[in-house]
């Protein structure tokens, strides 16, 4: 397939770091990690930096910063409270500055990562700090993280991306969220159209630099097509001019228990990650099903993606469709959301409206609510209803609704794969062979054990 | 029972609450549901206008100490809610691990139970609270 990866204007920053990497052939590793004190969040950004990969750092957010509740964000660093991310919009910029001190720079991009619907006071105080690059988007940060109305969130971001690209010094990156969504259960076609919609979006006010995000979902034969349909999405309707890459997540749903699972999940990941063409990785940790990462932990999670990605070798030949299922899928969505109205921040919400985009399994008021996702006999991701979206529904589908055994099965699908003993054979869980280069350590793991937390 | 589901203030995950209300409804309970991010305000709101006979708190970000302790005191403070039933549970803190110093607050707060992510000790909450419905 072609890099479009290293595609637009180089250039300093996130963007132009990543497609320089892409270009010599390695893969950038991205932790997901963020903590309340600044001290503790220093040593977790130099010891990504310091990692064995070629990684960016990351800042993620508290909750309460999340959500806009300054106040509680205030009070609970003033309480010494142990937070779930980095209060950015809590500490001063001038204690964000000294987090940052000598470690970010050109070789060592950082990024802020939030799921904020109403993202203003946190752009205002990333920007404040120098940096430059964050995530998220009018829908992918709304529908999944609470109760802000669509139109809300919408107006917001069009005044987050305006403050991102004025107050930036360098080119601003902003990567989208659209391939997550609520982490699971929802069919790759959705993923990948908005993806490519919020990063239109992004472009529509002032962005020129953005990712693409696809979340590792169910099966790898799938999720190498997804990600093949976002490659040429995004080669279709971008703007000449407008650099982009392709980001992978590692799993983002219900993860394994066992230490043993969750390192073969985020090795499969990194695989995947080669083999479609992906710019970045951002990964998981083996506390991931249980509670917020140690810095070690986080460490350990990007050496183990990495030293998997090195030995996965060069991009696979095109082995999956750019034009199956999931790109017409996709590129229906896209062209039916573009059809309603030419200016993304009309279209989005009256495509929720009218159900044309519905997301499965989320309770936010403004989606329909009336799509199904399920996970067929042979382990993919299908439609079981698509409420009045323009798609069809798999025929084969059983549409009745889900009992809470039967979800909280389809929810530990994966997990359940990865944790189960090694009796896999040959092939892994991601279904791919693994020979003793792609593999060293595959037959002679210690049987899964649960992580103690 | 009429049972009110709810995400805390700071909270945004959404299975769990998928995942509750249909284990609740397939325990014959009737549920209504408030979804996330629903801060102390508006819960003692919805309280006062379903009146139901028991309140579920599910919170798994890691703040469901902080959030269930501001929810918990507000409750209290209404009149009409001093003796409903409340309980708590999720993954409560980033360690992974019960505190046992954050669960006594919110028990000396008011809070009935405190739960974790123990779906055995939810059940037998409920079926004690039922029990208390009925007269001697
Ligand atoms: C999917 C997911 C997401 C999705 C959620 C989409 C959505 N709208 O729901 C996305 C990607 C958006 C997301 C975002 C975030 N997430 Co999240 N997420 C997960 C993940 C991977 C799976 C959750 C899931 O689907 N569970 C399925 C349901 C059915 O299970 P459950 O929630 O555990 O609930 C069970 C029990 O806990 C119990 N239970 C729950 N409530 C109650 C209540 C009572 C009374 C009882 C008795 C039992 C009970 O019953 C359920 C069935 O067994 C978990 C990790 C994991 N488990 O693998 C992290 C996890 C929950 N997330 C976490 C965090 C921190 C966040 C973020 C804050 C981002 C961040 N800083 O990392 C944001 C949330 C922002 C906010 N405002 O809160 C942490 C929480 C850490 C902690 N508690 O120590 C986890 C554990 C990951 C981690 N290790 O860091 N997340």
């Amino acid at each position: 397939m072609t890099a479009d990866t290293a595609t637009g204007p180089s250039g300093s920053g996130f963007g132009a770091f990543v497609a320089e990497a892409s270009a010599a052939g390695r893969l950038v590793v991205q932790p997901r990690m963020g903590f309340g004190d600044p001290g503790h969040m220093r040593t977790g950004l130099a010891r990504t930096r310091a990692a064995t990969a070629h990684t960016v750092g990351t800042l993620t957010v508290d909750s309460y910063t999340r959500v806009g509740a300054l106040a509680a964000a205030r009070a609970a660093v003033a309480d010494g409270a142990r937070l779930n991310g980095y209060p950015i919009a809590a500490h001063s910029p001038d204690t964000t500055r000294a987090v940052l001190s000598g470690l970010r720079g050109p070789d060592f991009p950082v990024q802020v990562r939030h799921g904020s619907a109403r993202p203003e006071a946190i752009v205002r105080a990333l920007t404040a700090a120098g940096l430059d690059a964050t995530e998220g988007g009018p829908v992918s940060y709304c529908l999944p993280y609470g109760r802000t109305p669509l139109r809300e969130s919408v107006s917001a971001w069009v005044r987050a991306c305006e403050l991102l690209a004025e107050r930036s010094a360098a080119t601003p990156h902003l990567e989208s969220f659209g391939g997550c969504l609520l982490g699971q259960l929802c069919p790759p076609g959705l993923l990948v159209a908005m993806s490519v919609l919020e990063c239109l979006f992004f472009v529509q006010h002032g962005l020129r630099s953005v990712s693409l995000s696809y979340a590792q979902q169910t099966d790898a034969a799938q999720d190498e097509e997804a990600l093949r349909a976002l490659h040429r999405l995004a080669a279709e309707f971008l703007p000449a001019g407008v650099e982009h890459h392709v980001v992978l997540y590692t799993y983002m749903g219900v993860y394994p228990r066992t230490e043993s699972g969750a390192l073969r999940l985020l090795e499969a990941s990194a695989r995947l990650a080669v083999r479609s063409g992906a710019g970045r990785l951002i990964v998981k940790t083996a506390a991931e099903a249980h509670r917020i990462p140690t810095v070690d932990e986080n460490v350990r999670a990007l050496e183990t993606a990495a030293a998997a990605a090195a030995l996965a070798g060069a991009p696979a030949p095109d082995t999956a469709p750019e034009d199956g299922e999931i790109y017409q899928e996709a590129r229906t969505l896209v062209e039916t959301v573009l059809g309603l109205h030419a200016d993304l921040a009309r279209a989005l919400p009256a495509a929720f409206a009218r159900g044309l985009l519905d997301v499965p399994f989320c309770l936010h008021p403004d989606n329909a609510g009336h799509s199904l996702g399920f996970i067929d006999p042979a382990g993919r991701l299908r439609w079981a209803r698509t409420g009045a979206m323009p798609l069809r529904p798999d025929t084969g589908a059983d549409a009745d609704p889900y009992t809470s055994a039967g979800l909280l099965t389809a929810l530990r699908h994966v997990a359940d794969r990865y944790d189960r003993d090694s009796g896999d054979g040959p092939d892994g869980p991601d279904g791919y062979d693994r020979d003793s280069a792609d593999h060293p350590d595959g037959s002679g793991r210690p049987a899964a054990t649960p992580l103690s937390v | 029972m009429k049972i009110l589901l709810s995400g805390t203030a700071s909270d945004s995950h959404t299975w769990n609450l998928v995942y509750l209300r249909l284990f609740l409804e397939e325990h014959g309970h009737e549920v209504v549901g408030l979804g996330p991010c629903v801060d102390a305000e508006l819960l003692a709101a919805a309280c006062l206008r379903h009146t139901p006979d028991a309140v579920v708190l599910s919170s798994v970000n890691g703040h469901g100490y902080r959030d269930g302790l501001d929810a918990v005191r507000v409750l209290r403070t209404r009149p009409a809610l001093a003796a409903l039933p409340v309980v708590l549970g999720g993954k409560l803190g980033v360690v992974g691990r019960r505190q046992d110093e954050e669960v006594r607050r919110l028990l000396d707060a008011g809070c009935d139970a405190v739960l974790g992510d123990d779906l055995d000790a939810l059940r037998a909450f409920l079926a004690a609270g039922a029990r208390r419905e009925v007269p001697a």
